[in-house]
Formats: C-alpha cells, structure tokens, sequence
C-alpha cells in the first residue's frame, strides 16, 4: 500500500486535529470553578500541546519512510477520535460542571495532580516499582528454579509438583493476613505475596516445557558426548524457553493485580496505597490520576517483557516476522 | 584398509510391542567393517536397520551379542561414534554455526578447537549462513550441518540413518558428493543406512542387504569399481540388477488368483 503526499498530509492534520479543537475548547471556554477549590487548566492545556508536539514530530518523522507512513495513516482516526474524546470530556467536566461530583472530575483537575502532587506520587510510584522488582523477579527465580528440579528430577517431580500444584491455584492474597503477621515489614508481605503469584504458573511451564523436549535432541547431546550437565542446560532448558515466557507472561498478569492489593490493604506505600488514600479524602481526581500512571507503568514493563522475549526466542518459526507485522 | 574398526558378532535386539508380544528386532546378526570403510547398509522398512545403527552408537543394548570398536566393548554412547539422524535433529535454539560448536562445547574443547568451526563451514559450503536459525535454511542444508556438527568430534566411526530421506533427488546428489569430499578429507568409517539402491552403489565399498522379521543380514556385496561412479554406467546397472534381484524386487510378483 502506498499513501501520496496529499493524503498523508490529510492524515496528520487529522490526527492533530483533535486535540488541536480539544486545546482551542479548554481556553475558549471559561471553566467552572468549585465552591471549595481551585480548578487549574494548564497542566491539561500543556499535556494536549505536548501530544501534538509528539505527533507532529512523528509525522515529519514518518514522512520518509512507505511502512511509517502507512502506520501512522492508518492511527489517523484513532487519535483524532481520543482528541474529541477529551474535548467532550473537557467539555462536559471541566467547563459546564454536567458530570457528577465528585466521582467524575474533568481532565484540567485529574492531570493537574500531577503538578501539585508530584512528589508524593513519584514517591509511591519508586515504592510500586520497588515491590515489583523484588517480588517478581524473586519469583521468576524461584518459579524457574523450581521448574527446573520438577523437569529434571523425577524424586522432585513426585514430591513438588502436587505441592506446586495445591498451592498454586490459591490466589496468592489469600496469604495476606498470615503474610503480614509473619514478615517484619510490610514491603517485605508484600513482596512475598507478589513473588507467590509468579512462582507457580513459572514453576509449572518450566517443568512442562522441559518434560516435552523431543527424545532426539537428548540422544543428539548423548552422541556428540554430551554428558547430563550439557543435556539440562543445553537441550532441556532452551528447550523450555518458549513456556517459561508463556508462564512469565500468565505470572506478569497476576503480578501486577497482586501488587495493587497489597498495597491497598497493608502496605504504607505504592500507587495502590495512594488510591486508597485518595479515596479517604474522597479526592477521586486523584485515584483517577494514580490509574493513569499505573496504566503508563504496566504498559512500560510489558513492553520490556516483550522486547526480551523477542530477543531470546528469536530462533523459533515465524515469531520475528509476526512482531513486525504487529509493529 | 585391514584392521577391523567395527565389529558386531551375534547381536540380537528383542523389543516389546503394543501388544506385549515379543518383536525379534535383530536375530544373531554379525558384520565386520573395516577401518576407514565406508558401508551402506539396505533392507526394507522395518528389517531392523535403524536398530542395528542405534546398537553401532551406544543408543540402545543388544540382549545378547557383543559389538566392538576398535576391540573394545560398546557400552553407551561415545563422541567417538557421530550419529546423523534423519531428520528435523538441529537444535532450534542455536545458528548454524553453534549447532556445528555443539559437539566442541559438549566435549569441553570449545576454546582450544574454536576454529574447526570454520573449516566445516566451509568443508560443507554454508559460508554466509553461519548466524541462520536452523528454521531459516533448506532441508539439504540442515543435513549437512547435522553431519559437520559430527564429523567435528573427529569420531572414528560415521553412522547415517537415511540422512538424505527427505531430500529431493538434485540435493540427495548434490549431497551424496558432499560425504564423499568429507569421506576423503578425514577418512572417517562411514556406515549409511538407505533405502535407495543407487545411493548405496554410488557412495559405498559394500553393500550390505538386511531382510525382514527376524532382521537378520542376507549378503554382503563389495562394489569395486572405481569412484567417481557413474550412475548410469554398464558396470553400475549391473550392480543394480544384482542388488534388486537380491532384495527380491526384480522382477513384478504373480498377482494372487482371487484379485477382483
Ligand atoms: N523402541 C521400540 N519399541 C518397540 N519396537 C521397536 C522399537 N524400535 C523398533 N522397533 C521395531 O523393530 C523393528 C525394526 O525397526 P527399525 O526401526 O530398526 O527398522 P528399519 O529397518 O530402520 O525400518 P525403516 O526403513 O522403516 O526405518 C520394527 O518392526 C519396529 O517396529
Ligand atoms: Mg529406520
């Protein structure tokens, strides 16, 4: 498919477009202020001029390339559709007050929090990245350590996988209040709770993936003198890559739901501890403004996932060109 | 060219099968090969070559028999014996050029033998493929890296089962010629399991004929003239006819009376 010059300068309009009316509502109109508190419009105002910012650039940048410009032509009516999304919104929130209060603030007030409460967000974010980190790569750790003795060893196989198997459908919150009594610190519950949802469905792809290694890549190792260290870290783990990602993938889900409960129910930090305490206040501008940055967070660690993924399953059929197809 | 490399004396492999019923593989079976040899061994579906091959590397135990390398007893498998399977046996995981290191790395010589990589690359003329993934290349390709990823263990002995199965008859040719090069370059015993008669005339010193339930050895035919052979010359269609009428497939059997 081909776009001519014309077209594609259609499509960039359009996809400014929006958000360029979006801008031109949010200062023609004047906002309706509260009885209790200010409602600021810049932070929004200057959020709606960065995207233009960004997709103006990402025009020019696509302009010289077939495949970009055909991608960036075809997001055209997406974006121009999140544009008016937000002057409807704006609209109806911020400047003629139709929605209800205070369950529903307008964009000016949610993205305002960023400004003026930056600090303890960014402080609770580094908490929920913290948590993250430790508990789920702990249980990576443990989820393929574990894999690798049930794939291998058959006494394992007996004796860990019914326990795998028993534990591994309880949802890992369920440990909370043992969790809380048990470890010193709260972040420390917390990260055991997070590290308990990745073990199991990791444990388990790994011992599966091992188990369904073809009998012929063992003898290949057996022929070439490979003795059993070379058959367990050359044939029966790479053999087991593809599941260990299905399972990363599964635990990632349950992870970050993990994460967010725990922080609301026992932790003193994290983005869901700061959702819970926003809604004390009844400040519901505030959770909303918390769920965007946990969208934005999760987002970003999926997409790492997945870029390391690709890199390490490089080798198996079709999988390459499938991801440039999705882009 | 005297010393016996292999020597398999009265080996008989019993298996079970589905129904539990024992399934003479192998009965008393006895073949010598020579040092440096190169052996093709031929027989329909099921006359227990594979078995026969698996027993040569150490894959499998005969219930009774002995089989030898070099005078000693074969017990498990041994880099000194390469073993090529049919098919679809490169590791997926790794390029062309780590499918080739595999035997180096698995040995623990890696580091000091680094650069036979290379030269079996290009022994095999996959020079530019050395960072393909095993899906990315050619069935006839694969199989010379399976048979590189071998020879590069230096192994005294090559067992082959039916490498070129799968292959069309430009690449099993193109190929054949390919084993042969290698054949002279290392001087490797080479035992070839095939079903295809021309293959066996064309690459090998003899011929060995394997006959059905029990699976047992029905000649042993020396091909001796000399190599390059050409494929349809007097001396090779003769042989043909000779190995066909030994296989029993020369001539069109009766039909049965009470066809329809
Ligand atoms: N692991 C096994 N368990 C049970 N029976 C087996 C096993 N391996 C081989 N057999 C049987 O032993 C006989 C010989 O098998 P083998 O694979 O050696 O034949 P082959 O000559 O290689 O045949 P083909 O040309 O089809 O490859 C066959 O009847 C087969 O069914
Ligand atoms: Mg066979």
């Amino acid at each position: 498919m081909k776009i001519s010059n014309t077209k594609f300068l259609i499509r960039t309009v359009l996809t400014l477009l929006g958000f360029a009316l979006a801008e031109v509502g949010s200062f023609a109109i004047p906002t309706l202020q509260n009885q209790t508190f200010v409602i600021r419009d810049e932070a929004y105002r200057a959020i709606l001029a960065g995207l233009m910012v960004i997709y103006l650039g990402s025009g020019i940048f696509s302009w010289f390339s077939e495949t970009r410009r055909v991608k960036y032509a075809k997001r055209a009516p997406f974006r121009l559709f999140i544009g008016l999304v937000l002057l409807v919104w704006d609209m109806l929130g911020t400047k003629f007050g139709k929605l209800h209060m205070p369950f529903f603030p307008g964009p000016s007030q949610i993205t305002w929090v960023f400004v003026e409460e930056w600090e303890f967000l960014l402080s609770n974010l580094l908490y929920s990245l913290r948590l993250y980190a430790f508990g789920f790569f702990s249980g990576v750790f443990l989820g393929v350590g574990t894999g690798i003795l049930i794939g291998w060893f058959s006494k394992a196989n007996y004796w860990i996988m019914p326990v795998l198997k028993m534990t591994g459908v309880i949802p890992a919150v369920a440990w909370m209040p043992f969790a809380l009594n048990i470890f010193p610190s709260s972040f420390l519950a917390g990260c055991f709770l997070v590290s308990m949802c990745a073990w199991f469905p990791i444990g388990f792809q790994t011992a599966r993936g091992m188990q369904a290694t073809q009998k012929v890549y063992f003898e290949v190792a057996r022929t070439i003198g490979g003795g059993r260290f070379y058959q367990l870290f050359h044939v029966a783990i790479p053999n087991a890559l593809p599941t260990i990602f299905t399972g990363v993938s599964t635990a990632n889900g349950l992870a970050f739901t993990t994460l967010v409960m725990t922080e609301m129910m026992g932790a003193r930090g994290g983005l869901g501890y700061y959702i819970n305490w926003a809604k004390a206040w009844s400040s519901y501008y505030k959770v909303y403004a918390a769920i965007i940055i946990m969208a934005i967070l999760f987002s970003i660690i999926l997409k790492i996932i997945g870029a390391i993924q690709n890199r390490a399953l490089i080798w198996q059929r079709g999988l390459t060109s499938n991801v440039e197809e999705r882009g | 060219m005297s010393k016996n490399a292999v020597e398999v004396t009265g080996v008989t492999r019993i298996y079970t099968d589905v129904r539990g019923n024992p399934l003479e593989a192998l009965r008393d079976v006895s073949v010598s090969i020579q040092q440096g040899e190169f052996v093709s061994i031929i027989g329909p579906s099921g006359c227990g070559k594979t078995t026969l091959l698996r027993l040569i590397a150490g894959l499998d135990s005969p219930q009774a028999g002995e089989l030898r390398l070099n005078g000693e007893i074969i017990s498990g498998t041994d880099p000194q014996r390469g073993y090529v399977f049919q098919q679809g046996s490169l590791f997926p995981w790794l390029t062309v050029a780590k499918n080739i290191a595999a035997g180096l790395k698995a040995r623990g010589v890696y580091k000091q033998q680094k650069a036979d990589v290379a030269e079996y690359i290009e022994l095999i003329g996959l020079e530019g493929f050395e960072k393909s993934y095993p899906h990315q290349i050619s069935g006839g390709m694969a199989q010379r890296v399976a048979i590189a990823r071998a020879l590069i263990n230096r192994p005294e002995v090559l067992l082959l089962d039916e490498p070129m199965g799968a292959l069309d008859s430009f690449t099993r040719a193109d190929l054949q010629d390919k084993l042969l090069e290698l054949w002279k370059h290392d001087g490797t015993t080479m035992i070839l399991v095939t079903h295809d008669i021309d293959e066996a005339i064309y690459l090998a010193d003899r011929v060995v004929i394997m006959s059905p339930r029990p699976g047992k050895i029905s000649d042993v035919i020396p091909i001796d003239f000399p190599r390059p052979r050409h494929r349809g010359g007097v001396e090779f269609l003769a042989m043909r006819k000779t190995i066909l009428e030994k296989l029993d497939l020369a001539s069109a059997k009766p039909e049965p009376e009470y066809t329809i």
